[in-house]
């Protein structure tokens, strides 16, 4: 199927929408993500950026598998060259992926540390468990706390530990490190970078800009239901000429350390952070 | 001019989360207070908002204490705009919570009125911010702390809120508190930065964060 080998992760043109009745027992679909292709390989950090609530997160949740019973999915995803099913994703999902959810909300509160570290793979796993807390540096005890008794930081690497014990080829991490300061961020992906040049592959889902371009290799920007653009971060540079589409030029001058440059409309001043954007441009609403 | 002297505070009977804190910010002046996460930064906003009660100093405006029934001249806005409305509030009623706005305020936000019948739970974070900024752009508010204002949000929201704000500032004289852990942002929005550490005398055990 795929020439290069090392290619882990092929998802093409995916789609995700939700099946719902409105009140008037009339059936309708919303369209979360409407194309959305990504390409991952060993030993390479993929982040896929876009706005809080823009439904990349769904991504991950249709690679594991693990979307609601009323998402209706569309496009094809491949593992190592060989077409994803329902049954093979559940084969692979805590084995050779692991999902590192966006929080401490995803570990189940009535369940000790320990055995959702160990997950599917058992007690057996117990040392290999010890050796992940030594490396993420948490201390001995943790294993036996509860998920409410952990603080964020330290929530956050027992979800990286399930990374580590799974031994999984592929990390899809979403949203590692919202509201960690940037030292404390960089930590964490600096752990998502050792992974990676240890033969892993990281799916990194983020709204961060900013963090991207510190660890990834590659980055993909994602819109209002699509992938606008996928480029290498050595393209994030400049004033961003290397960068196709003109959203992602956008959003990188819009950094503060790139000059929180704004466009405004010719006609009726608005400006760029309000515009429409489609797969190959972006303008302002009023140009009808 | 805000006066923040010698507070201390902490939760109940738990660790002190601010020890001897004191600064002031000179009217229309900006201020950015930057630092790792731990230091207390946002307690500290909501301390000098008028939210909590330090348990020793005091935090004075213009020489007396903030009001605490009427339209207080020190505004927060939260990191989380979700958790600053009420759900079960339609946009237009937060909107308006405190009376009319300029209708250029609401332009240049990029407020739209279709969102006014809206539920929070049916707006993007992005413009759910844009309405929390702008029901406090009224002359009333003479001092804005801006609590990792835009830190949920992409770069072009950013850059749109804080353009907007840094205009209105500059033109009102609105000073502004701005918290962050973001260096790049701080040299922009400030014209005067002040590290968390050198502010607030506790003991920060970082293991734990």
């Amino acid at each position: 199927m795929n020439e290069d080998k090392h290619m882990l992760l092929d998802v093409r043109h995916l789609s995700v929408g939700f099946e719902s009745y409105n009140a008037r027992l009339e059936r309708a679909t919303f369209q979360a993500i409407a194309d959305l292709s990504v390409t991952l390989s060993a030993g390479d950090i993929l982040a896929v950026v876009g706005s809080s609530g823009s439904g990349k997160s769904l991504l991950a949740h249709a690679v594991m598998g693990i979307l609601p019973g009323n998402a209706r999915t569309g496009g094809e995803m491949f593992y190592r060259g060989e077409a994803m099913t329902a049954e093979t994703k559940a084969r692979l999902r805590g084995r050779e992926i692991a999902f590192i959810p966006q929080s401490v909300a995803f570990l189940d509160p009535l369940m000790r540390v320990d055995s959702q570290v160990c997950g599917v793979s058992g007690k057996g796993q117990y040392a290999k468990m010890r050796e992940a807390f030594a490396h993420f540096g948490l201390k001995p005890g943790v294993e036996k706390l509860y998920p409410f008794q952990l603080s964020g930081g330290m929530a956050r690497r027992v979800l990286l530990s399930t990374a580590y014990v799974a031994d999984a080829e592929l990390i899809i991490a979403d949203e590692p490190t919202p509201g960690l300061d940037l030292e404390i961020a960089l930590e964490a992906l600096k752990d998502f970078r050792v992974m990676a040049d240890h033969g892993k592959a990281v799916l990194l889902i983020t709204h961060d800009i900013d963090l991207a371009l510190r660890v990834a290799d590659t980055i993909s920007i994602f819109y209002d239901g699509r992938v606008v653009e996928t480029a290498a971060v050595s393209s994030f540079s400049g004033d961003g000429e290397g960068l196709k589409h003109p959203y992602s030029r956008a959003l990188f001058r819009a950094l503060p350390q790139n000059g929180f440059h704004l466009d405004r409309c010719s006609r009726c001043g608005s400006s760029s952070a309000t515009w429409v954007v489609d797969e190959r441009e972006m303008r302002c609403g009023c140009h009808a | 001019m805000l006066e923040v002297k010698n507070i201390s505070f902490r939760y109940g009977g738990g660790p002190w989360i601010l020890k001897d804190v004191s600064l002031s910010v000179a009217e229309g002046e900006r201020v950015a207070i930057l630092g790792p996460s731990g230091y207390g930064k946002s307690t500290l906003a909501k301390v000098m908002a008028g939210y909590e009660r330090p348990a020793s100093g005091a935090v004075l405006w213009n020489g007396a204490p903030l009001p605490a029934r009427e339209y207080c001249p020190v505004q927060l806005i939260y990191q989380h705009p979700e958790k600053a409305l009420n759900p079960r509030w339609k946009m237009e009623k937060s909107l308006y919570e405190a009376g009319p706005l300029d209708s250029e305020v609401l332009n240049e936000m990029g407020i739209r009125s279709i969102w006014y019948g809206r539920w929070p739970a049916e707006l993007s974070g992005g413009e759910l911010q844009r309405f929390c900024v702008a029901r406090v752009m009224r002359p009333g508010t003479r001092l804005l702390i801006a609590d990792e204002m835009t830190t949920m949000l992409d770069a072009l929201n950013q850059a749109h809120i804080w353009n907007f704000v840094l205009n209105y500032a500059k033109r009102h004289r609105m000073g502004i508190v701005a918290i962050t852990h973001n260096p790049a942002l701080a040299e922009r929005v400030a014209t005067r930065i002040i590290r968390i550490p050198e502010l607030n005398h506790v003991e920060v055990d970082r293991s734990n964060l």
